[in-house]
């Protein structure tokens, strides 16, 4: 029960990191650690008692293997957050190069 | 960067990239497979101009060469995902070559193509993130 | 085990990336290139809307046949309800493609515009006939990346700071709703939509299963832009290419937000009281809120923009009704109306919602501003335009002949017969404040008597621009002939007939 809960409780932080953060790499990294919150919580949900890694050796039969379908699912979403962080990067430095500052408190053009 | 990160990535880098091919090759047998030993095989270029410089490693303005094998690659991964449909009975993602016995190199039919495949397109596209991040430096000053 | 499905989701995205290839070498190959594949999608959407009727074609990629019963590996199913959905975005694709030939002259790198584009396609399509909640994760994340690309695409400083605010927000509902997969797999243990609705249907724990609902309800809500979730649709959908506006508010906020709400609330879960009252107001809060703020904005697309948000306020109202009615357990044939209505509504924004976004894009187009204190009198300047935005206007508020009207007399009827009569009401008041806020929209735009700044030179827009919007005006008006009885039995009853019947479903995929 103790890691679900901590896993909860990364993913809070990240969240809490992109309300209260002003500087726009901030968010990104806080955006960032809300994933991996979510990646930890799908591998850890794929084990079995007294199982080992799903690798299968011919010549040394094991009986229990862990559920090899979440650690698929992490694989997959790893590469979805790689794609997220790298666009929300290129759109952080064509802001700072059109605004000429950081700070998210500067960057309210549009509003009503 | 000083001299000792040079000789460093001047002795390792080959290495590092001789370790990336074999992630992916051995991608059936190993956990890596076609998206880790591609990172890899990134991390070796990215590892050269972060020690060189990118004067030094006379980068121009576009990064054309990267997307082009990018784009190369995902397309044959899309060719071989379609192959199952015309050599095989109609079915698409289909694993039509023979499988071998299980812990050989050469074997479980067409996965090995396939990691080697995304590995070279997930090493192109992260080398083009990288390079699109970093030729904004040279036009900053405006 | 039809060969063509799998065809949705790889011709477009190899024709993107041989877009980036041949179109470095050959000038305009990107445009003709991606305007056919379109075109190929749309042919092949149709057909297989006339030739599906009742029945649920399975897909099963691999080849990996069902173990004991149980289905393993990745599914893909085309019903009644999906190949609507389907029908619907890659007409609409189409049209803005089209659109975009002589559009998008006024911006540099045509290259990376088409292919996003195909890409924001080919993630739709593999949203809509995934079979499986995580395919439909991926095929959501390939889309959504490429609508933040495309939003920023000229890159100006409104564009920039609008799709900053779009992407942090929709980067938070993806996890939240990843989250959502992880709880459904630790209990369920497979992956596929009607087998978990099979294993649900033998007990859940209670507290578990509104968690894992509200969860998915929330991640779900915000791409779709229901009430709480709003903020970040005005900005983007203001500052966006016009074709791009178009394809973003008629097609991916029903796509990918709409219509897995109605997929996984009927087909997977049980219906339960507290979610459908949770829905319904949730709807009834976006429709009301949407209208008011539109009334007092001079922007064309950031007033068309919060007209989005009432109509897809409306449409998730129908669809609470009939959740409502389902899970008390009676009057089936009044929840069948109310559903068909919302459905039907669905479609009709996805037509006359790209029309006006396409209207506001040629009148930018041609007078280069965006404000409605500085036009007038295009009427005169700009004939096809004007009449086409009259069309969407009188459709959108609910006027007869035009589609709009039947399907918001359908909901209104259904909430009638159902005893809903708040809720009639609401959607009344909603309906003529609309109706008010497009009289300002056609008057200041284009029958107003004095002159903007630079009326001298208006003239009307490129051939493909006017093309585009024609075809979509005789859509609207053709729309309106799905209530007549002939053609609602071949279009809008397997939809509502798959979403309803709770053991049909499950039944055809693993039975197969």
């Amino acid at each position: 029960m103790i890691p679900y809960l901590m896993c909860f409780g990364l993913f809070l932080t990240g969240l809490y990191g992109i309300i209260t953060r002003r500087n726009l790499v901030k968010i990104a990294i806080s955006l960032s650690v809300m994933e991996f919150s979510t990646f930890l919580f799908l591998a850890l949900i794929g084990y079995i008692e007294g199982g080992t890694a799903p690798i299968v050796d011919p010549a040394d039969p094991v009986k229990v293997y862990v559920d090899p379908l979440p650690q698929a699912l992490v694989l997959t979403a790893i590469v979805i957050g790689l794609a997220t962080t790298a666009m929300i990067m290129a759109v952080i430095i064509r802001i700072y190069r059109k605004y000429g500052t950081f700070d998210i408190r500067e960057i309210k053009n549009l509003k009503g | 960067m000083t001299v000792i990160v040079k000789k460093t990535t001047q002795l390792i880098a080959g290495l590092v990239f001789l370790y990336g091919i074999y992630v992916i090759v051995h991608g059936h047998l190993t956990p890596g497979g076609g998206f880790a030993g591609g990172v890899i095989i990134a991390g070796s270029f990215i590892l050269l101009i972060l020690a060189f410089g990118s004067d030094f490693m006379k980068l121009t303005k576009e990064e054309s060469g990267s997307t082009l094998y990018e784009n190369l690659a995902i397309l044959i991964v899309a060719f071989l995902a379609c192959s199952g449909l015309i050599f095989g009975t109609g079915i698409f993602f289909l694993n039509w070559l023979p499988k071998g016995t299980a812990g050989e190199l050469i074997s479980a039919g067409i996965i090995p193509l396939y990691n080697i495949f995304v590995g070279i397109e997930v090493a192109a596209s992260i080398l083009t993130i990288f390079l699109a991040l970093i030729i904004f430096k040279e036009e900053m000053p405006e | 085990m039809n060969p063509l499905i799998p065809l949705f989701v790889i011709i477009p995205l190899a024709g993107a990336f041989l877009i980036m290839i041949i179109g470095r070498f050959i000038r305009d190959f990107d445009k003709y290139f991606a305007t056919l594949v379109l075109l190929f999608l749309a042919v092949v959407s149709f057909w297989f809307l006339f030739s599906t009727g009742e029945k649920v074609t399975v897909y099963k990629a691999g080849g990996w046949e069902p173990v004991n019963g149980v289905p393993v590996g990745i599914y893909m199913v085309l019903d009644g309800f999906n190949t609507l959905v389907l029908c619907i975005i890659n007409l609409i694709g189409f049209l803005s493609v089209f659109y975009s030939i002589s559009y998008m002259n006024r911006y540099t790198s045509g290259n990376y515009f088409y292919s996003l584009f195909c890409l924001m396609v080919a993630g739709m399509n593999g949203v809509v006939i995934s079979g499986d909640i995580f395919n439909i994760f991926v095929f959501l994340e390939i889309s959504a990346i490429s609508s933040y690309a495309l939003v920023a695409f000229g890159v100006e400083k409104n564009e920039l700071e609008a799709t900053f605010k779009y992407q942090v927000l929709g980067g938070i509902a993806s996890f939240m709703i990843l989250f959502g997969i992880g709880f459904i797999y630790w209990k369920a243990k497979t992956l596929n939509i009607a087998d978990i609705r099979i294993v649900f249907s033998t007990g859940y724990d209670r507290t578990y299963y509104l968690f894992v609902q509200i969860l998915l309800l929330a991640g779900f809500g915000l791409k779709a832009a229901i009430m709480p979730f709003h903020a970040w649709l005005p900005d983007a959908h203001s500052s966006a290419p016009s074709p791009i506006s178009a394809m973003l508010s008629g097609v991916l906020i029903k796509a990918v937000g709409i219509y897995v709400i109605i997929r996984l609330f009927f087909n997977m879960f049980a219906i339960s009281q507290a979610m459908s009252v949770l829905i319904t107001s949730l709807g009834a809060l976006s429709m009301l809120i949407g209208v008011l703020l539109a009334i007092g904005q001079w922007d064309i697309k950031r007033l068309l923009a919060y007209h989005s948000i009432s109509q897809m306020g409306y449409v998730v109202l129908s669809v609470g009704i009939g959740m409502m009615l389902i899970s008390k357990g009676m009057r089936n044939e009044i929840a069948a109306l109310a559903i068909a209505g919302g459905i039907f509504h669905l479609i009709n924004h996805a037509a006359f919602k790209g029309l006006l976004f396409l209207n506001a894009g040629a009148i930018e187009y041609a007078a280069g501003t965006r404000d409605l204190h500085e036009m007038g009198g295009l009427a005169r300047q700009m004939p096809a335009t004007a009449a086409t935005s009259f069309t969407a206007s009188m459709a959108i508020s609910g006027i007869p002949p035009f589609n709009g009207f039947f399907s918001k007399l359908i909901i209104i009827v259904a909430a009638v017969m159902a005893r809903y009569y708040l809720l009639a009401v609401l959607a009344v008041i909603v309906s003529i404040i609309t109706l008010a806020s497009f009289l300002k929209f056609q008057r200041y735009a284009f029958f107003n008597k004095s002159e903007g700044p630079n009326t001298g030179k208006i003239r009307e827009v490129p051939f493909p621009m006017v093309f585009s919007m024609i075809i979509l005006s005789i859509i609207c008006l053709l729309l309106s002939l799905l209530v007549l009885p002939g053609i609602r039995e071949t279009i809008l009853t397997p939809a509502t007939d798959i979403l309803m019947d709770p053991s049909k479903y499950p039944s055809q995929i693993t039975g197969i």
